[in-house]
């Protein structure tokens, strides 16, 4: 129906992200069919459905949680080669130490409850090799500060703190190692609407000072529509449609995008 | 053809009280450990006639390796003559015909609770240490599996978070015994509950040492001329407990390990832990002539 | 010269799947802007005027035809152009004018408008600067810089969107109705910034409900009411 879009011309960088055929099932479930994305370095990459959509799991292996039946995830980084999925276990572990932070919906699967916020942070820069007790202070503090938590309560454990808060914890906690990829899983929902603005404005921000490239997982349109360049629509595990936000928004081409962006209240 | 054939003559019990396959499970697993330092290895432990968590675990190492020529000294709290390190030196005597000793230099194998001997041991020496807990994670996790793939994987971050937080919380270290520290640069371990003073003893020492906890069913070991490490931040030195100035009352005996004794008065005297070397030290100074030991410390401080 | 824009045979349909129907929004579309060119868009309601530009900006997708930008780094086909290139032109050579303010919650309004300048590396302090000048030239009242655009009204956020849009030169400027509930100052101001742009060079391809105001700046009009395809050639000229 419309013309096919041709590969880059002007913007000569190579993908940070790319992820091809990637299928997963779980038993007679097909989760995964043939999902392919591309992320460029700085890009903000918006991915909506609905439950069931298989957005979620996609976001699983991009951080490596869990490998797919078949398909392919690279990361254009130095030192870092081939297909992420084939990495053993150690391989792993450092590359999502250290290259890519992930912020959950439930603070409890990313967060320690019980041990301080800046301890938090400063679990990921141990993981990673640091040894003095000065700088992990300093940035987990400067981490924190990013993601506009407040610092009189740098050592208050999570538990203690509202949910808003332990969100921004767990972005600190993401972002402290200066990771190459973030990624985003409906980071908003559940949160107060008015504490939900504060947070989406705080990732506007850090996205635009430090030129992270994130990928946003979320059912609501809004959050969508306020920081993503690009938005990739998923159905029943498979990609439907991918384009500008605006194009998506404002011309769906599919009968689903359609459908997803007209039921908006 | 009768039983009495086909079997050996009954006696009461093994040489060393341990059966045979008793003694080839424990040996294959201190094998084991050595091998690989610092990692814990589960052993099928024993029932020994003495109840768990007096220091079973350290008993079945010392009967697996005890022979009629090895000379055993056997100490708790650094004391030769408290109950238990009585008891046990006696019942090792017995099941084995093995000859005592209350001195450090005279003794090829010593096995004690949470303290290491002032005088520095030798090539020839072996150290058994009684391990309660021999599992340094436990407290950050408190499941077994996590914890054991927590060790597989290296994976010791939430053991630095627990001291970065005693910092936070308390502005230094809290971890008084039991530091935990890396062995070899790869497995971290507990060295017992030794007091942190003790614990620079075992990083490239001559003698090898041997931690098992007999009720946990872990054995674990420290090669000679092997790296053991406490977790420390680079810039909050380990600091060992403040009893570098202190003399013992009875003995003179300045700058060891010591245990401190309250007086009626409220004021304390200090005695040194390391019994034997108090003794030894009386008997040198009333006249006596006698090896004293080259210490690890010397004048309070350990030097590099 | 080799013209900015070359547009051949642009078409644009929209389907509703959920109708099972479709429409034509525009078809064979073709003409060329050149550098400093003004075109005026003209036609009836419905005639397809911002569709046209949005299929332009490619905030629409085009069914057929080609969009020739001549940009800084070459000569590129908008209409099938890489999402990623589209992106960068729009950050750096495409601007498009709407009647639409996003503001963002917690957003002042300077640093709504200085975003542009900050995106493409300007120093923090300058582009404040820069920001509260233009909001200053389009009567934007200095204890407004540091609020919140979306308590403002209609009038006040329109005059942040200008600002903001027009804070950097660009190579084509697309306007969608830019002067809807601007006041006579305002207006003036705008018309004023699109005359200065267009004596850098900036090529304009506009939507006017009163084309009276931006009267001189017009080179060229282009009905796409259907069956009515005529350009118009304006010789009064302001270049």
């Amino acid at each position: 129906m419309t013309l096919t879009l041709h590969a880059p011309r002007i913007v000569k960088t190579a993908p940070l992200v790319q992820v091809h055929g990637v299928s997963k099932s779980y038993g007679p479930v097909v989760a995964l069919r043939e999902v392919a994305a591309k992320v460029y370095p700085g890009e903000v990459l918006g991915i909506v459905g609905e439950s069931g959509s298989g957005k979620s799991t996609l976001l699983r292996m991009m951080n490596l949680e869990e490998t797919p039946d078949a398909g392919s995830y690279t990361l254009d980084l130095p030192d870092v080669e081939g297909n992420l999925f084939d990495l053993n276990r150690f391989a792993r572990r450092i590359l999502c130490a250290t290259q890519i932070g992930i912020v959950y919906q439930n603070p409890h699967l990313g967060l320690l409850m019980n041990h301080s916020s800046s301890g938090n942070v400063a679990e990921r820069l141990l993981v990673a090799g640091e040894r003095r007790f000065a700088v992990l202070r300093e940035k987990a503090k400067e981490a924190l500060a990013a993601s506009e938590f407040p610092l009189e309560r740098l050592d208050a454990p999570p538990i203690e703190l509202s949910g808003g808060m332990q969100q921004r914890v767990q972005l600190a906690k993401a972002i402290a190692l200066a990771p190459a990829l973030l990624l985003l899983d409906e980071p908003t929902t559940g949160l107060d609407v008015s504490v939900q603005a504060l947070v989406l404005d705080t990732l506007k921000r850090l996205q635009r000072d430090r030129k992270i490239t994130m990928v946003i997982v979320s059912h609501d349109l809004g959050v969508i529509r306020t920081l993503a360049d690009r938005v990739m629509v998923m159905r029943r595990g498979e990609v439907v449609e991918a384009g500008l936000v605006d194009q998506i928004f404002q011309d769906p081409q599919h009968a689903y995008t359609q459908q997803l962006v007209h039921a908006k209240l | 053809m009768s039983l009495a054939n086909l079997t050996k003559p009954w006696a009461p019990m093994s040489y060393g009280f341990l059966d045979a396959s008793a003694k080839r499970e424990l040996r294959r697993k201190m094998i084991k450990s050595v091998c690989v330092p610092g990692c814990q290895m589960p052993y099928a432990s024993r029932e020994v006639p003495m109840a768990r968590g007096w220091g079973t675990g350290g008993l079945q190492v010392s009967l697996t390796l005890i022979n009629p020529q090895i000379t055993v000294k056997v100490i708790d709290q650094g004391a030769d003559d408290s109950v238990n390190a009585a008891s046990i030196r006696r019942f090792l005597a017995r099941v084995s015909g093995a000859p005592t000793t209350l001195d450090t230099l005279k003794a090829d194998l010593i096995q004690s609770r949470h303290r290491i001997p002032e005088e520095v041991l030798r090539e020839d020496q072996v150290l058994v240490l009684q391990v309660p807990n021999p599992e340094p994670l436990r407290s950050v996790q408190p499941n077994m599996s996590i914890a054991r793939q927590m060790h597989g994987d290296a994976d010791y971050g939430r053991m630095w978070l627990q001291l970065y937080e005693q910092i936070v919380r308390s502005g230094r270290v809290m971890q008084g015994a039991s530091y935990p520290s890396m062995v070899n640069g790869r497995h971290v371990m507990t060295p017992s509950p030794i007091p942190r003073w003790d614990v620079p003893k075992l990083h490239m020492a001559k003698h090898l040492t041997i931690l098992s906890a007999g009720r946990e069913k872990r054995i674990f070991a420290v090669p000679p001329f092997t790296r053991v490490e406490p977790l420390v931040f680079d810039d909050v030195p380990y600091r060992v407990e403040d009893h570098a100035g202190l003399t013992c009352s009875r003995s003179g005996a300045k700058g060891f390990f010591m245990n401190e004794i309250p007086q009626s008065d409220g004021t304390s005297t200090y005695e040194v832990s390391d019994s034997e070397y108090g003794v030894k030290s009386i008997r040198q100074r009333d006249g006596e002539t006698l090896t004293m030991g080259e210490t690890w410390y010397k004048d309070g401080e350990m030097p590099q | 010269m080799t013209p900015v824009l070359d547009i051949r045979g642009l078409s644009k349909g929209f389907t509703m799947h959920h109708l099972g129907q479709g429409f034509t929004a525009f078809d064979d579309i073709s003409f060329t802007v050149d550098a400093g060119d003004f075109v005026l868009l003209k036609g009836t309601n419905g005639a397809g005027k911002s569709t046209l530009l949005r299929t332009l900006y490619r905030s629409y997708l085009p069914q057929a035809g080609e969009v020739i930008f001549q940009s800084a780094q070459g000569e590129i086909d908008l209409a099938c152009a890489a999402d990623i290139d589209i992106t960068y032109l729009r950050q750096t050579e495409i601007g498009f004018v709407t009647q639409f303010l996003v503001a963002r919650p917690r957003v002042s309004a300077e640093a709504l408008v200085a975003e542009p300048l900050r995106l493409a590396g300007v120093a923090h302090h300058e582009a404040l600067e820069t920001a509260r000048h233009w909001l200053k030239t389009f009567g934007v009242k200095e204890n407004l810089w540091p609020a919140y655009p979306t308590t403002f009204s209609g009038g006040e956020q329109q005059k942040v969107n200008l600002a903001r849009a027009l804070i950097r030169p660009h190579k084509l400027l697309l306007l969608d109705e830019p002067t809807a509930s601007l006041d006579a100052n305002a207006r003036a101001a705008l018309v004023q910034r699109l005359a200065d742009l267009k004596a850098q060079g900036t090529a304009m391809i506009g939507v006017f409900h009163h084309p009276g105001d931006v009267e001189y700046l017009i080179d060229r009009v282009i009905d796409l009411t259907p069956d009515a395809l005529v350009q118009e050639e304006r010789q009064d000229v302001a270049v």
